[in-house]
C-alpha cells in the first residue's frame, strides 16, 4: 500500500481538519469531529442533515453549503456514522422547520439513521432514502438496491428546494420524486484499498472488470473482460434506460452525471461522458444538465458510474439553483 | 445471588480479551465476504467500553450491559455498531440481576427478537442470528454446551447464502466463507460462558 496518510488510524481526523482549514469560510467542524455544518445557518429552513461512511469523498461533507447540506456526518472509512453524530449535527442545524435526513440504502446507515430519529425527541424529522443503483436486482431476499452517485443529484436539487422555502414535507417528497426519477450503474477497472486493511479489497486481473460495482468495491452484476469505453457506455446506459422505463419514467430530457471513482483520470471520464451521451441520444433521450467529475468515489479505485435523473422543468430549475459548497457551487 | 462486581469486571474483561485477540481473524474473515473492517470495527467499540470499565461494572449487571450495548452503537458505526449494541441492550433490559439459565435464555430470546426487528432479518440470513437462536435453544437444554453450540452455529454460516448484510453483493458467491459477526457473537458467548463458568 503506498498513500499519502501517516497512520491508517489518524487518517479520518487528519482529512477532516484539513478539509475544515481549506473550507473555513463555507464550514465548521464540529466538536469531537461529529459533523461538518455550514459556517453561516438559515433559521427558518428545513435543515438537510446528510452522512455515510468516509472514503467517498467530496461526499457529504464537500456538499455542505448554501444550495445542499445543512451538514454531514462523517463515520470511519466505509463505515456508517453513529447515532450520536446524527443527533449532534440535527441539533446543531435545526433551524426550527424541521430535520430532512439524506440516507443511502446501505444497511449500516439506514439502522444508524434509523436509530438517531427514534432517539430524537422534540426534533421534527423525515428521511429520503436514496437506492439508485440498478446494478442490484431487487427482489425480496435482498436488502434493495444501494444508494450511489445519484445521492448527489437528491441533495442538489433539494437543498435548493429547502433554499427557497420549501416545507419539510414538501423537501422530503420531492427528494423521493428525485430518487424515483434517478438510476445509476458503477463499473470498477481496480480494486479501492481501505488504509487501516492495507491491502485491496478485491482482485481482478489486468483485463477484468467488474460491472455494477457498489461504492466500497462490493460486487455488482457480474466480472467481465475489459473491452472499452463505446461498449461499456452502451451496456450501462442500457440497463439505466430500460430500467426507467421499466418503471414509468422513461426520460426526455435528462441530466447526464459521469462520476469517477477516485483513481481514474478526468481525461478517460470525458470519453465515458462523450460515450454515454451519444448511447442517450440515439435512444431518443436530450442531455439537458450534465456534470462529469469526482463526486461519490471508492478512495482509489479506477472506474466511473453513470447517473442518469429524468429531469422534469422543476427539477432543472432547482438544479441551476445557486450552490456554493467546496465541491460544488455555480451561479454565484 | 447477583452477579457482583468482580464477576462483572470478569465477564467485561474476558469478552473485551477474546474480541482484541480475534480482530486480525475477524477482519480476515470479514474481507473474504464484506469489506475486511469488522474486526477493527469491534476492537474500537470495546476499547470505548474499557475507558469506561470501572463506570460500567459499578452498575448491576442489567445496566451494565446496556451501558455496554449504548457505547457499541454510538462507537462502533456501520451496520454491526447497530446490531450488536441492540443485542446487548435488549439482553441487559430482559436479565435480572441474579440470572438463572432460564434467565439468560429469555434474555437471548429478547436480543434475538431485537436484532430480527432492527436488521430486518431472519434466521437462514447468515448474520449472528444464526449463533444467537441456537444459543437460545442450547440455554433451555440443561445438558447442553452453550459455548460449544455458539462455536458451531457460527461455523454453520459457511454453509449458507447470505441474505443481509454486505456479503449479500457476493450472492451465490457469499458461500464458503463464516459470516464475521457470527464469529464475533460466538466468541463473545464463549467468553460469558467462561467467566460466568460456575454459574451455567
Amino acid at each position: 500500500m503506498k498513500k499519502l496518510i501517516n497512520v491508517p488510524e489518524s487518517v479520518l481526523a487528519e482529512s477532516l481538519d484539513g478539509f475544515a482549514a481549506a473550507h473555513s469560510d463555507l464550514v465548521t467542524l464540529g466538536e469531537e469531529r461529529k459533523f461538518v455544518r455550514r459556517a453561516r445557518l438559515t433559521p427558518g429552513k428545513v435543515a438537510l442533515v446528510s452522512g455515510g461512511g468516509s472514503g467517498h469523498e467530496p461526499l457529504h461533507a464537500g456538499f455542505v453549503g448554501h444550495g445542499m447540506l445543512d451538514a454531514a456526518c462523517p463515520g470511519q472509512v466505509f463505515t456508517s456514522p453513529t447515532p450520536d453524530q446524527m443527533m449532534a449535527a440535527a441539533e446543531a442545524v435545526d433551524g426550527g422547520a424541521g430535520i430532512l435526513f439524506i440516507v443511502k440504502n446501505y444497511e449500516g446507515d439506514v439502522m444508524n439513521f434509523d436509530m438517531a430519529r427514534e432517539m430524537e425527541t422534540g426534533r421534527t424529522t423525515e428521511a429520503v432514502l436514496v437506492d439508485d443503483d440498478v446494478a442490484v436486482e431487487v427482489s425480496t431476499f435482498s436488502n434493495g438496491r444501494r444508494g450511489v452517485a445519484g445521492t448527489v443529484v437528491v441533495e442538489k436539487i433539494v437543498g435548493a428546494a429547502a433554499e427557497r422555502g420549501d416545507d419539510l414535507a414538501a423537501c422530503r417528497a420531492l427528494g423521493e420524486r428525485v430518487n424515483k426519477a434517478t438510476r445509476s450503474m458503477g463499473v470498477a477497472l481496480t480494486s479501492c484499498t481501505v488504509p487501516a486493511a492495507g491491502k485491496p479489497t478485491f482482485q481482478l486481473a489486468d483485463d477484468e472488470i467488474e460491472i455494477g460495482v457498489g461504492i466500497h468495491g462490493e460486487p455488482g452484476r457480474r466480472r467481465a473482460k475489459h473491452s472499452n469505453a463505446d461498449t461499456l457506455a452502451q451496456d450501462m446506459v442500457t440497463a439505466i434506460l430500460d430500467d426507467l422505463a421499466g418503471s414509468g419514467s422513461a426520460p426526455g430530457s435528462a441530466l447526464l452525471l459521469v462520476n469517477g471513482f477516485g483513481g481514474t483520470p478526468l481525461m478517460e471520464l470525458y470519453v465515458m461522458y462523450h460515450a454515454a451521451r451519444a448511447q442517450m441520444e440515439a435512444r431518443g433521450v436530450t442531455v439537458v444538465r450534465s456534470l462529469v467529475g469526482n463526486y461519490v468515489t471508492s478512495l482509489d479505485m479506477a472506474g466511473c458510474s453513470l447517473t442518469v435523473t429524468a429531469l422534469d422543468t422543476e427539477m432543472a430549475a432547482l438544479w441551476d439553483a445557486t450552490v456554493h459548497t467546496p465541491a460544488l457551487r455555480w451561479g454565484i | 445471588m447477583p452477579v457482583d462486581e468482580t464477576k462483572r469486571r470478569a465477564l467485561l474483561d474476558a469478552i473485551v480479551e477474546t474480541i482484541s485477540a480475534h480482530a486480525e481473524e475477524l477482519t480476515e474473515i470479514d474481507a473474504a465476504q464484506g469489506d475486511g473492517d469488522h474486526g477493527l470495527n469491534m476492537k474500537r467499540g470495546f476499547t470505548a467500553v474499557m475507558s469506561k470499565r470501572e463506570a460500567i461494572v459499578a452498575k448491576p449487571l442489567p445496566e451494565a450491559m446496556q451501558e455496554v450495548g449504548r457505547t457499541l452503537v454510538m462507537t462502533v458505526g456501520g451496520a454491526s455498531g447497530v446490531i450488536f449494541g441492540t443485542a446487548f441492550m435488549a439482553a441487559g433490559k430482559a436479565l435480572p440481576e441474579d440470572p438463572t439459565r432460564a434467565d439468560a435464555a429469555a434474555a437471548m430470546d429478547a436480543a434475538v427478537a431485537a436484532v430480527r426487528a432492527r436488521g430486518k432479518a431472519d434466521f437462514g440470513h447468515k448474520t449472528m442470528l444464526d449463533v444467537l437462536g441456537p444459543v437460545a435453544k442450547a440455554l433451555r437444554d440443561p445438558a447442553a454446551d452453550i459455548a460449544a453450540a455458539a462455536l458451531a452455529a457460527a461455523e454453520a454460516t459457511a454453509g449458507m447464502q447470505a441474505i443481509r448484510g454486505r456479503a449479500s453483493f457476493l450472492a451465490e458467491r457469499s458461500v464458503g466463507g463464516m459470516d464475521a459477526g457470527a464469529r464475533s457473537a460466538a466468541l463473545i458467548i464463549v467468553a460469558i460462558c467462561s467467566a460466568m463458568g460456575d454459574r451455567a
